[in-house]
């Protein structure tokens, strides 16, 4: 009865152990790839686009309205301690080093790290990738490396364009709209921010939470089933799991590079 | 699509990224406006330091003439030590003085330098003698209290002099 529960509980462990060292060495196996398949940048180059260029729609427009409505927040928030000129300043820290990769990796995981899971996903169940190993083509070098380099290049960009969006629309709202002094808006935003430990740190978040949508979606794609059914969890699974491995990585990151010294 | 147009348009979104850069660094950051440069060191001792931080800029005439490099305790006379870099361009006589003020009622605070009038300048690594310590609330309201007593009740009822440690200069340190 009690050795039953033990059991189980032994069981559970033991897989989680398995899916973590089968995460590890296909991350490993990617890796292995990467050079054979960045010999022929062509490949990389079309998943840029179509992760990156493709994305830029929604990333330009959810930053416009985040930095619109973040403006027009803090604007109410300061204004009362007479402070509303700081309103550059907390939108754009506010941008840069948080909202900017994590949102951004947030709409990533949806807009692209779903497409790149379906297409592997579809392909093996298509039997494509199967077809390539007997040509003596290797699939992860000639289908996921490609797509897993396309993503980390994308993504930082992606997440650039979104902070740099976002103040534009700051700037909109706060000096266009409300009427803040325009010196003012820019001039201590400048003072405050720094540009290695803020503007820095977020483009290396970027580029983590890059590494981490990508891997997750051609993981999925490449262990789904080849089913229907199979292809639909695995691309639930993707957004799902970067989502919150996306937060949880962001804290993990926060707390090591803004602690107070 | 082909394969050139597919090339041109991702070369475009790089460009695109790289110009969210510069923008970012240069326009809504302090990459273009304070990045180092050539510096000398200053060092500059103070009762108390207050809120004075790492990175907090050094003023003079309201111009930004430099940075806090580093906060320590001088472990001897307990007096807050600040490294200040300072502007190569930039010298001032031997007998300036240093203040801590605050820009703003709730502001950061930063280092005043107040240049004086000696024909000798500062040297690299020189410590500038003539400092003022950082107004700390609690003692402006202390003193203020004390003197209140000392008006109201005579010389019996408040010890001469006042106990609070005023906000005045330190006067000449070694």
């Amino acid at each position: 009865m009690i050795t039953d529960w033990i059991a189980a509980l032994g069981r559970h462990a033991l897989g989680m152990l398995r899916a973590l060292g089968h995460h590890a060495f296909f991350f490993w196996e990617l890796l292995r790839t990467l050079p054979v398949s960045l010999r022929r940048p062509r490949f990389a180059i079309a998943q840029v686009h179509a992760l990156g260029n493709l994305s830029l729609l929604v990333i330009l427009s959810s930053g416009l309205a985040v930095g619109f409505v973040l403006a027009l927040q803090t604007y109410y928030a300061l204004a009362t301690y007479g402070a509303a000129d700081s309103v550059g300043l907390v939108v754009n820290l506010s941008l840069v080093r948080e909202l900017g990769p994590v949102v951004t990796a947030l709409l990533f995981a949806g807009r692209a790290g779903t497409s790149l899971t379906a297409e592997i996903g579809l392909m093996k169940a298509g039997e494509q990738l199967a077809a390539m190993e007997l040509m003596a083509v290797d699939p992860k070098s000639r289908v996921l490396a490609p797509r897993f380099v396309g993503g980390i290049v994308a993504m930082p960009i992606l997440a650039l364009l979104f902070s740099a969006v976002g103040i534009l629309g700051a700037y909109v709202v706060a000096v266009l709209l409300i009427g803040l002094d325009a010196g003012n808006f820019w001039a201590i935003m400048e003072s405050g921010v720094d540009v290695r430990r803020d503007l820095g740190n977020g483009i290396i978040k970027s580029i983590v939470f890059g590494v981490i949508c990508s891997f997750v979606a051609v993981y999925q794609g490449y262990e789904a089933k080849a089913t229907p059914e199979g292809v639909a969890r695995a691309t639930t699974r993707t957004v799902v799991i970067s989502s919150l491995t996306v937060l949880a990585m962001d804290f993990v990151l926060t707390a090591l590079m803004f602690s107070t010294r | 699509m082909s394969k050139r147009g597919t090339e041109i348009l991702v070369g475009l979104f790089v460009l695109l990224g790289i110009a969210a850069l510069v923008f970012l660094a240069l326009r809504a950051a302090n990459l273009s406006s304070f990045n180092g440069g050539e510096t000398y060191t200053l060092t500059a001792k103070f009762d108390n330091i207050g809120g004075l931080k790492v990175r907090s800029p050094v003023r003079s005439a309201g111009v930004t003439v430099g940075r806090v490099t580093s906060i320590s305790l001088d472990p001897k006379t307990y007096q807050g030590v600040a490294r200040l870099d300072i502007t190569k361009g930039v010298q001032f006589p031997a007998d300036s003085s240093a203040r801590i003020l605050t820009s703003g009622l709730l502001g950061d605070q930063y280092v005043g330098l107040e240049a004086g009038g000696d024909e000798k300048m500062f040297a690299p690594g020189d410590t500038i003698r003539s400092t003022q310590s950082a107004v700390v609330l609690e003692s402006l309201i202390s003193q203020f209290l004390f003197n209140k007593a000392a008006d109201a009740g005579g010389p019996n009822s408040a010890p001469a002099g006042g106990a609070a440690p005023a906000p005045a200069p330190s006067g000449v340190k070694k």
